[in-house]
């Protein structure tokens, strides 16, 4: 290649880069990777796992996006997720014995019971960190201590079994047009997402109270409140997601989720949403979960075992932020 | 420029038979993203002289001095230091050298005491060791040297903001000191620190020491400057001896305009009352028994130096800062402590002095900054949600008037230059009809452009019958634009001015501690 050709084409690399962010080129060195490695990797059943996969984290981050807009983050989402799960179980098990015809009345009382279980948290941390100014750190991670203790009690560490078998079959294992089920649950949260932060004044002051919570105060916004609701709003999508893990686990159980809160920031720093708050798009942050899901089956086709991959989400997670850097300082070199 | 000033440069610079200069800048330019914030500029200091850098905010004086005391090097052009052509590694080579700079924005460590905080980064050591007893003798006898009433183990933290000065002028002096560069020193002192300050620099300048001092106060140029360079938009305007330039001139140097073309003829008709402020006492105590009242039609001025309480008192009236004692009624109705939502939507807009702390959301767009108050008219919504697009036509409308640059409304706040971010805040004040405007420093870090097109907005405002209070350090702007005048002097009520008693020498008179006879 010649140097001026070479030269625009770096150019026009550069630019792309800092129009859509790292995440395109990560989805592409991805597939490339993992379609050279297993032949099994790029087929619609294999896709369609990831899907399923990925399911459950992007609904988790969306949850924590919130929380980062808002310039602060949610470490309690691994937790409400297990404390949804128990609970959900909890009420489900005792009721399908009682009354094995009422099914649908089960599964209802047991979803509601859980998700409000998980959300009661995320209204906690919203007290927390809205009304008594705890930061988020210190507020989120105390929650998620406390979650758990009080699932690993009533549980005593086990599973919880005799969730009836229509709650996984229905939310876990159904496919409509071959798609199961929870990627449609998970594309409705999206849908209703993408309208709450697009569309409606409480999406756009979750923007402006994490771009400048003393503008936002002195325009009149009632910070707090939307404080609030960001912790209250990612505690309920974790919850959602919670139950829906508890129907593919067909158990109630206290250990799960435990990587959630790295791996929903991981996803959300990877779709470019700021960890300074104010900047991010609820549609590349659910690319960025899948981009994980993809890296996760991919790695497990290459057969790396599971430990490694922690590392490789450690490592990912790292240069996210590195090139988001980057970006910021390629984006100050072409203005010049 | 005109040839005149052109002229005079030239006499000031070269002609004159003075010893050679300590600190020479030649044909000095500094390209930033955008923005040439310096074009070739000359500029040298004499060994012993107060050098005073004027020119208006973004007229390239911080970027000049930045690059002297070697925050940055120039894009082109050299730097020589006693005849030897330097270049500048940063801020501690700068220091080394015996160049140091004391800038608005301080460099301390709040944490640290203020003997770590003098020697930072050029710790004594004995055998590997801290040699804290060595470093604490050192500390003290430069603060006694210089007769600062500081103790070096203070911390940081805990002194005042004109103490922190002090810590920061006495690390200038921790080496052998050739060069002190101060920037705007007295923006956050009262007059007696003021006043120690420049006994200080007088000092420093008989020791044969340059002083570059920057500052764009009328009253400390005469006070201790030998000779002065104007700046206009990068570019050197002239540089004069002081004694031989009077205000007029120098202020129309700094404006390139004279005084009649940057400040419009305002049609007062006070009318009805629209702000009554009675014995109005703050919980903080900045503001004390204050009384005030803004009519519609007119131009309010609210003068004083920083900290006399005159933002305080726009604050107190936006329901920000607990009142705890008196009363402030908007249009006849009594609206103490209502919070910033209630005066918004009874057609109060407050304007705060510092834009990027608490004006803008920096990352987002013009749009979404300028509707931001309002989402919630009935203008904005359809069916609970955003409208976007009559938000998109209402902003595009606000920001034509504003003749805002550039046109596009989806900018990123970030990107604007400094007069046109602070014209976005003004429009967030017309996209619904507000009765009273509250501005806090209006034309704080714009050029003369936007300054002249905020001034003809406060005019079309004031003369649709707005009443507007205009809270502002810049003197020019009480004098030209202000019907009435209050001044505050620690938060007190000193006077009310009105018409022609609003001069020069009756509203400075009022800012300082009366002299008792």
């Amino acid at each position: 290649m010649d140097p001026m050709t070479y030269r625009a084409l770096s150019f026009a690399l550069q630019r792309l880069f800092v129009r859509i962010g790292v995440l395109p080129f990560l989805l592409v060195i991805a597939l490339i990777v993992f379609t050279s490695l297993s032949t099994r990797f790029l087929t619609s059943e294999n896709l369609i796992t990831v899907a399923r996969q990925a399911t459950y984290l992007a609904i988790v981050s969306m949850g924590q996006m919130l929380a980062l807009l808002t310039g602060g983050f949610d470490l309690s989402v691994g937790k409400i997720v297990a404390i949804t799960s128990v609970i959900t179980a909890l009420t489900m098990a005792p009721l399908a014995t009682a009354h094995p015809d009422a099914t649908a009345i089960t599964l209802t009382l047991g979803i509601l019971a859980g998700i409000g279980a998980g959300t009661l948290v995320g209204v906690v941390n919203g007290i927390g960190v809205a009304v008594f100014s705890v930061s988020p750190f210190m507020m989120t991670l105390g929650t998620a201590t406390i979650s758990f203790g009080i699932a690993l009690t009533l549980t005593s560490g086990v599973p919880v079994y005799g969730i009836p078998d229509a709650f996984g079959t229905i939310f876990s294992f159904a496919r409509i047009f071959d798609i199961p089920s929870p990627v449609y649950v998970t594309a409705g949260l999206f849908v209703a997402m993408y309208i709450l932060l697009n569309w409606t004044r409480m999406g756009r002051y979750f923007y402006a109270v994490g771009g400048n919570l003393r503008a936002s105060r002195l325009s009149g916004i009632n910070t707090r409140f939307y404080l609030f609701m960001a912790y209250v709003l990612s505690g309920g999508l974790a919850a959602v997601a919670g139950a829906l893990l508890t129907a593919r686990l067909e158990t109630g159980e206290a250990n799960i989720g435990a990587s959630m809160p790295i791996d929903s920031i991981a996803a959300c720093v990877i779709g470019g949403v700021s960890l300074r708050g104010g900047i991010g798009r609820v549609g590349n942050v659910v690319l960025g979960a899948v981009f994980i899901g993809l890296i996760q089956n991919g790695m497990d086709l290459a057969q790396i075992q599971s430990y490694l991959q922690e590392v490789v989400i450690g490592v990912l997670l790292i240069l996210a932020v590195i090139a988001d850097q980057l970006r910021q300082f390629v984006m100050l070199r072409l203005k010049e | 420029m005109t040839t005149e000033a052109l002229a005079s440069a030239e006499n000031t610079g070269a002609g004159m038979n003075l010893p050679a200069p300590l600190l020479q800048a030649q044909c000095v330019s500094k390209q930033f993203p955008g923005v040439l914030a310096l074009d070739a500029v000359d500029f040298e200091l004499r060994a012993g002289e107060a050098h005073v850098l004027f020119g208006e905010n973004g007229a390239g004086k911080s970027t000049l001095i930045q690059m002297l005391a070697g925050v940055f090097r120039p894009s082109t052009g050299s730097i020589r230091f006693r005849g030897q052509l330097i270049d500048l590694q940063g801020v501690h080579h700068a220091r080394t050298l015996g160049l140091s700079a004391v800038f608005q924005e301080f460099s301390l460590v709040p944490t640290l005491t203020i003997e770590e905080n003098l020697f930072l980064g050029a710790e004594l050591t004995n055998h590997g060791l801290l040699d804290k007893l060595e470093l604490h003798r050192r500390a003290d006898d430069i603060l006694k040297r210089l007769g600062f009433p500081l103790r070096p183990r203070q911390r940081v933290q805990d002194l005042t903001r004109a103490e922190q000065q002090m810590v920061e002028i006495a690390k200038a002096f921790r080496t052998d000191l050739s060069v002190l560069i101060l920037d705007e020193p007295t923006a956050s002192l009262t007059d007696r620190e003021a006043q120690r300050l420049f006994a200080m620099v007088e000092q420093a300048k008989s020791r044969g020491v340059g002083v570059v001092y920057v500052t764009h106060r009328m009253s400390e140029i005469r006070r201790i400057g030998d000779r002065i360079t104007v700046l206009r938009d990068g570019k050197r305007v002239a540089t004069l001896n002081v004694a031989e330039v009077d205000d007029e001139r120098l202020l129309q140097l700094m404006t390139g305009r004279v005084i009649s073309q940057v400040f419009p003829k305002i049609e007062y008709r006070p009318g009805r009352p629209m702000l009554e402020i009675s014995e109005l006492t703050t919980a903080d105590r900045s503001v004390k028994e204050l009384s005030l009242e803004v009519r519609t039609g007119e131009v309010v001025g609210l003068a004083g130096l920083v900290g006399s309480g005159k933002s305080e008192v726009g604050r107190a009236c936006f329901g920000l800062g607990r009142v705890a004692s008196g009363r402030i009624k908007f249009d006849g109705q009594d609206v103490t402590g209502r919070s910033a939502r209630e005066m918004l939507d009874l057609g109060a807009f407050y304007l705060p002095s510092d834009r990027r702390e608490e004006g803008l959301i920096m990352m987002r767009s013009i749009r979404e900054n300028v509707s931001l108050p309002w989402l919630g008219a009935p203008l904005f919504s359809r069916f609970g949600f955003l409208d976007r697009g009559s938000e998109r036509s209402k902003v595009r409308e606000v920001a034509d008037r504003l003749n805002l640059q550039p046109p596009n409304i989806e900018h990123d706040i970030e990107r604007l230059s400094g007069g046109n971010q602070q014209k976005v805040l003004l429009a967030k004040g017309l996209v619904s009809t507000e009765k009273l405007f509250i501005l806090d420093e209006p034309t704080v870090g714009v050029d003369v452009g936007t300054r002249v097109a905020i001034y003809e907005f406060i005019r079309d405002l004031c003369e649709g019958g707005a009443g507007i209070l205009l809270i502002s350090s810049d003197l020019p702007e009480i004098l030209h634009l202000t019907n009435r005048t209050y001044v505050m002097y620690r938060g007190e009520l000193r006077v009310e001015l009105e018409g022609s008693q609003i001069t020069q020498d009756r509203v400075l008179a009022n800012f300082f501690e009366r002299a008792h006879a």
